[in-house]
């Protein structure tokens, strides 16, 4: 079977999208962006052709007769089995790569004791890290075991009056290498196959269609990337488009009304018009500063000490707004604690920076030609509910009624768009 | 046949060049040989009535952009803010300022001399008047100003033309024969402008050459080269006459064998887009920034900034028969004399009249005076032609407005979706 | 009694000024009937636009309350806030009760704004008001004179009364009268700064741009004579300050306040320079026109805006500082404002030479934080006390 694939890679993390032979979605993948772009790619290609195979399974599954209700639960239980083989591989990796380092370097047999006590420890761990039901703060596993090897050496380092630091640093040094060598294989064989075997009841109908998707050939027809980074991207040039070009696509596909795209990401904002076809009419970006970026929000929640989820939810409890005129990243602290010492309430505060930035989005899609219906809104932001509820409202104010498209699946509006050239290009090729 | 065309080509950029480093080392050894010289800036200057009294003129906005060119306007920059010049502020006056303390150094590696008159005639931006009142305060010398109103309505009127032409005749003039100890030669400044329309008649048919598909010339990049000799110190000598005739013939010639522009990294083979470009170049990252453009086949058909100090392409030319009064229209015709109407209106006609696929604006964060306005004009001309219109940011000498990525950013998606329009839906 | 009347006077001043739908106008064509036009900051011949039956309303940017959403769209980041608030005033509607807006010389940006304002508002009136930078009579005079006839000509276009010498020489004796009563209100300042705290000079003269001339000269007279009267403000030990920079675009009012509450009077300043640009009162006697032309020539103040000719840029600073006997500048100029900050330095070397301690800092006008501006002036006002008290 072939596929084309679409490449988005972001400042913070890279997307990607599987299209089948129909332009279909088979399959999305996303990971954490890092140094090696290369890499970056691969993994989110890997696991883009993971939710392929896991929704080819499901059709297979359907294929067979088995009942909706069932195959949601086969699917988590299978797919939970997979995550946590997926998580064991990685951890064996950084066992293997933190002990190298610790060999070469400078580190007591302290150290190395309390470093292997830990890693121990996260084995152990990882089973009740997945299973039914359990959701994880972030599935990438820089975060993932990060967060749990924080936890487990800061009681290593009391108890053996270790430096905390130290063990962190080693951590830090450890995870960079294995995010940028280790390229993930797709041994999704192998790995769907523990995961199966993890089911205590067996089930033939299941395993039969695991063999078959299993047994089933991907091939690459075509991809073409885009993103920040797309100009370092391992694609030749004809396999690059611009983001702008891939937004507007994507989001003409998600939502085919659309006319207005907003995309707010990490560091950058972009306002675009699209024509009935996706066919971008005109665009604006942000000037070189990141003020009203996603970032921006960023240095808030660090600010702040709290997640960067907890600040749309935190916003939306305000009952009056405090009014915020600058959204300077510089100053962001700065301002922030100006506020919170001048007794205004937290909520308040980030009530109206959630406002100020989008704000600044009006201002860069007026520059692009205002809001037409219907309007798509992409980005990470576009899950804050404190900055969606503001755009609403300043739309309302400005532009009057307009259909607001939020698709769950906003964060591969590029990658998507991205995928849809690939096919294009492939069709043309194909056809000829 | 093609060596000979690289001859002639080399012809006129050699001749260019030595143009130029013959007038800076004639600067340098000012001291010496008692040539005395006038600072002046470019838009709507009086070269010709400067060199009627065989006065020099020394252009400190063509100082910064060498400056910039070779490297220097990093440091001079960071020499003016440390002395308290704000970095919101004009960035060739910056580097003038930061030239001025590193030792009046010129393009050439030589001493400029100082002023014997500072000649401020203040069109179309601001902020000469400012440079020159600071510029002041560095020498001991006179300075005379030349006042040239705006084109607020769009038009000139006669109490324009004769405000500018009493200022020349009552304070310019005695001001350069105070300074130069000559008398004013009204038959000379007749010859001097009747060889300025000459020259001009032939740089306009270099900048019409655009017209042709493909176009022989990079209207923006390559037309900052060709405005260089008329609107510095050559307009009004021989020099320039044979300067633009030459040029002329070279481009014509490339015109007749359907030649693309030659850029700094070879001949451009395929013309995929013809855009119009509204504002003035980045000199820090000149040929990268260009390059940018030549490796899409993105050829800039039409520019403002070519007019920057003088638009020739409407008709205007100096005129022997109506010497002050043209050179006060000459001053008061300048691009960014223009109101915010005519400037679109300009842009509009040559979306169209140059075929454009697109107009671009680079907007420069020391230029008020361009970039005030320019994301409005940018609507109206989109709304007026159809055209895709985009839009990158920099500045002139200040190296740290300029962010490649950024731009190239930009400059792509712009150029992808002018081809996207272009091939509509390709499903 | 008279502090409360005071405050009265000066709340309708800010309510005047912070109205941004210009209701006192609108209530003003109503009654009469005439045209209003507006006019960008620092200066234009307001009485020709009086002599002519029309409003002269000082629109002088959107200040702290308003929130741009559109005027972003017309601006890069490197440009200064006010024709951003002014266009989004414009495109919100505010100003539709104005038939027209004038602007003055200032610098490219306001330059460029009058060409904008040509394509949003194309049935308004919209001129740009060229000065001379030339100051003699034959030359600059003459000039400046044909841009006031085009603005006569213009005005009359609109439906203005035609222009009559005899009603311009009784509007410039209006405003030859509200001049006045704004110099002795520095000059009260000066003399007893306690007495005209800074922020409500600024609020009154600010709304004095708004109202008829007739109405602002009762107003401005009638505070005049309490805080004359005003027994209860008495001195404070604070550090006598000029301000400079501030004539364009418009500090918020918080920050005046700030800058008083640090520990500084202000004694000399930059604002609302419109009633205070002539800085005499104008020639009635001969004609009109040519009394308004040879203010302009002779009698303006210094400014960034205006050519300094033969004298030694700066110096200007150096004797507003010895008149009003202050003790040092506080350079508070707009952020991006081309005049205010090419000219700083200039200002500052003279000053240095003169010895007089400085501090800068640079605003906008919608800006909402003064903590590190509080902290620095209180920092330059403690300083200088601390200085002449050796």
């Amino acid at each position: 079977m072939n596929y084309c694939v679409g490449i988005d890679l972001g400042s913070t993390t890279t997307k990607a999208v599987v299209l089948g032979e129909s332009g279909e979605v088979l399959g999305r993948g996303i990971t954490n962006s890092r140094s090696n772009y290369e890499i970056a790619c691969d993994v989110s290609v890997g696991e883009a052709l993971i939710s392929a195979r896991f929704g080819l399974l499901e059709e297979a599954l359907a294929a067979e007769g088995v009942e909706a209700d069932r195959r949601k639960v086969q699917l988590e239980e299978l797919e939970q089995g997979f995550r946590e083989e997926q998580y064991r591989g990685d951890l064996r990796e950084l066992g293997s790569v933190m002990g190298r380092l610790l060999e070469a370097g400078t580190y007591s047999a302290q150290e190395a004791d309390a470093v292997t006590c830990v890693l121990d420890k996260m084995e152990q761990n990882a089973g009740s890290l997945y299973g039914r039901g359990k959701s994880r703060k972030s599935d990438f596993f820089r975060d993932l075991a990060g967060g749990e090897y924080l936890e487990l050496v800061e009681g290593e380092a009391k108890t053996r009056a270790l430096s905390f630091d130290r063990l962190v640093g080693l951590y830090d040094k450890a995870i960079l290498e294995v995010e940028n060598t280790v390229a993930h294989d797709e041994s999704f064989s192998s790995r769907i196959k523990a995961a199966l075997g993890r089911i205590p009841e067996q089930d033939a109908l299941l395993a039969k269609a695991i063999s078959a998707v299993v047994a089933m050939n991907l091939t690459k027809a075509g991809s073409v990337g885009t993103g920040y980074g797309r100009q370092t991207l391992p694609f030749a040039k004809e396999d690059i488009r611009s983001e702008i070009l891939c937004h507007g696509l994507g989001a003409h596909a998600m939502f085919p009304n659309t006319r207005t795209v907003l995309d707010i990401g990490g560091q950058d904002t972009k306002a675009i018009q699209v024509d009935g076809n996706g066919i971008v009419t005109s665009f604006q970006m942000n000037d070189r500063c990141a003020a009203g970026c996603g970032r921006y929000l960023g240095y808030i929640a660090d600010e702040m000490n709290i997640g960067l989820h907890e600040l749309g939810p935190m916003a939306c409890k305000s009952t009056r707004p405090v009014k915020i005129n600058s959204t300077c990243t510089v100053f962001a602290g700065a301002e922030l604690r100006e506020r919170l010492s001048l007794g205004e309430k937290r909520e308040d505060i980030l009530a109206g920076l959630h406002r100020a930035i989008i704000l600044r989005a009006m201002s860069l899609l007026a520059r692009s030609g205002g809001i037409a219906d219907e309007f798509t809104f992409t980005g990470g932001v576009a899950k804050n509910p404190a900055a969606v509820e503001a755009l609403r409202k300043l739309i309302q104010e400005n532009y009057g009624e307009r259909t607001l498209n939020i698709s769950p699946d906003s964060i591969y509006t590029g990658a998507l768009g991205a995928a849809m050239f690939a096919q294009r290009e492939w069709r043309r090729r194909h056809c000829a | 046949m093609s060596e000979e065309k690289q001859v002639f080509k080399d012809d006129s950029q050699l001749r260019q060049k030595t143009m130029i480093a013959d007038h800076y080392s004639r600067l340098a050894a000012a001291p010496d040989t008692g040539e005395k010289s006038v600072y002046t800036f470019v838009p709507g200057n009086l070269t010709e009535l400067i060199r009627n009294f065989d006065l020099l003129p020394v252009l400190p906005e063509i100082n910064a952009l060498q400056s910039a060119m070779r490297g220097k306007s990093k440091e001079y920059i960071a020499a003016a803010e440390r002395e308290g010049h704000s970095e919101d502020v004009c960035t060739y006056v910056k580097c003038d300022v930061g030239m001025k303390r590193a030792g009046n150094v010129g393009p050439t590696g030589e001493r400029l001399p100082d002023p014997d008159l500072l000649l401020l005639s203040y069109t179309g931006c601001f902020t000469f008047m400012k440079w020159f009142e600071i510029l002041k305060q560095e020498y001991d010398c006179p300075v005379t100003m030349l006042h040239v109103p705006y084109q607020g309505e769009g038009e000139i009127t006669d109490s324009m033309r004769k405000y500018v032409v009493d200022q020349i005749k009552q304070k310019i003039i005695p001001a350069l024969e105070k300074a130069s100890g000559k008398k004013f030669d009204i038959d000379k400044l007749r010859e001097q402008l009747r060889r300025s329309a000459q020259a001009e008649d032939d740089l306009v048919a270099v900048l019409e050459s655009a017209k042709n598909r493909p176009s022989p010339i990079d209207a923006y990049f390559g037309g900052v080269y060709y405005i260089g000799p008329i609107f510095t110190a050559f307009r009004g000598t021989e020099q320039a006459v044979d300067y633009y005739r030459l040029l002329n013939q070279e481009i014509q010639e490339r015109v007749r064998l359907g030649k693309g522009p030659v850029t700094p990294d070879g001949e451009m083979k395929e013309e995929r887009f013809r855009l119009v470009v509204e504002g003035p170049p980045n000199w820090t990252n000149f040929r990268e920034f260009w390059k940018m453009f030549s490796e899409e086949g993105a050829v800039c058909v039409a520019s403002s900034y070519t007019k920057v100090g003088g638009v020739y392409d409407t008709g205007f030319r100096h005129d022997p028969d109506r010497p002050l009064e043209s050179l006060a229209e000459y001053c008061l015709g300048c691009y960014t004399n223009l109101n915010l109407p005519s400037r679109v209106d300009t842009l509009e006609r040559y979306v169209r009249e140059y075929q454009a696929d697109g107009l671009l604006v680079n907007s420069i964060k020391s230029c008020n005076s361009f970039s005030a306005g320019q994301l409005m004009m940018l609507r109206e001309v989109g709304d007026r032609t159809g055209v895709p219109c985009g839009f990158v940011e920099s500045d002139l000498v200040d190296p740290r407005y300029f962010s490649g990525s950024n731009i190239k950013n930009r400059l792509e998606s712009y150029f992808q979706m002018i081809e996207q329009k272009r091939g509509g839906v390709q499903v | 009694m008279s502090a409360n009347r005071i405050l009265e006077l000066v709340e309708s001043a800010e309510e005047t000024y912070r109205d941004m739908s210009l209701a006192s106008v609108k209530a003003w064509k109503e009654k009469t009937g005439g045209l209003a036009i507006g006019f960008m900051p620092i200066y234009v011949p307001r009485e020709l636009l009086h002599a002519q039956g029309v409003l002269p309303v000082g629109i002088m940017g959107g200040g702290d309350d308003l929130e741009i959403i559109r005027g972003d769209a017309y601006y890069q980041s490197y440009i200064c806030h006010i024709p951003r608030s002014t266009i989004e005033l414009g495109l919100g509607g505010q100003l539709d009760c104005l038939d027209g807006m004038l602007f003055p010389a200032i610098c490219d940006v306001i330059r460029n704004l009058s060409g904008m304002w040509k394509f949003e508002f194309p049935e308004k009136l919209s001129r740009y008001l060229d000065v001379p930078q030339d100051f003699t009579p034959e030359m600059g005079g003459e000039f400046y004179k044909s841009e006031l006839l085009a603005l006569i000509a213009d005005l009359e276009k609109r439906g203005a009364r035609p222009y009559d010498k005899e009603a311009l020489r009784a509007s410039i004796r209006l405003f030859n009268e509200l001049g006045g009563i704004v110099r002795d209100l520095y000059a009260l300042r000066r003399a007893s700064p306690w007495k005209v705290p800074t922020a409500e000079l600024y609020c009154l003269q600010r709304a004095a741009t708004i109202w008829p001339v007739e109405e602002a000269i009762t107003i401005l007279r009638e505070y005049h004579e309490l805080v004359l009267a005003d027994e209860t403000r008495t001195p404070m030990d604070q550090a006598r300050v000029v301000l400079a920079g501030s004539f364009c675009e418009q500090p918020p009012l918080g920050l005046i306040k700030t800058l008083e509450r640090s520990g500084c009077y202000i004694v000399d300043d930059d604002f609302i320079q419109v009633h205070r640009w002539i800085t005499r009162s104008l020639d009635v006697e001969g004609d009109p026109l040519e009394a308004l032309v040879n203010g302009f020539l002779f009698d303006a103040m210094a400014s960034p805006t205006r050519y300094c000719g033969d004298k030694t840029k700066g110096t200007e600073l150096v004797t507003r500082v010895e008149t009003a006997g202050a003790e040092g500048v506080l350079f508070c100029a707009p952020s991006f404002c081309d005049p205010a900050l090419l000219d700083q330095p200039m200002a500052v070397a003279s000053i240095e030479k003169a010895g007089i301690p400085w501090t800068a800092f640079r605003y906008s006008e919608n800006n909402g934080q003064f903590q590190v501006i509080r902290e620095q002036a209180g920092t330059f006002a403690d300083s200088i006390k601390l200085w002449s008290g050796v």
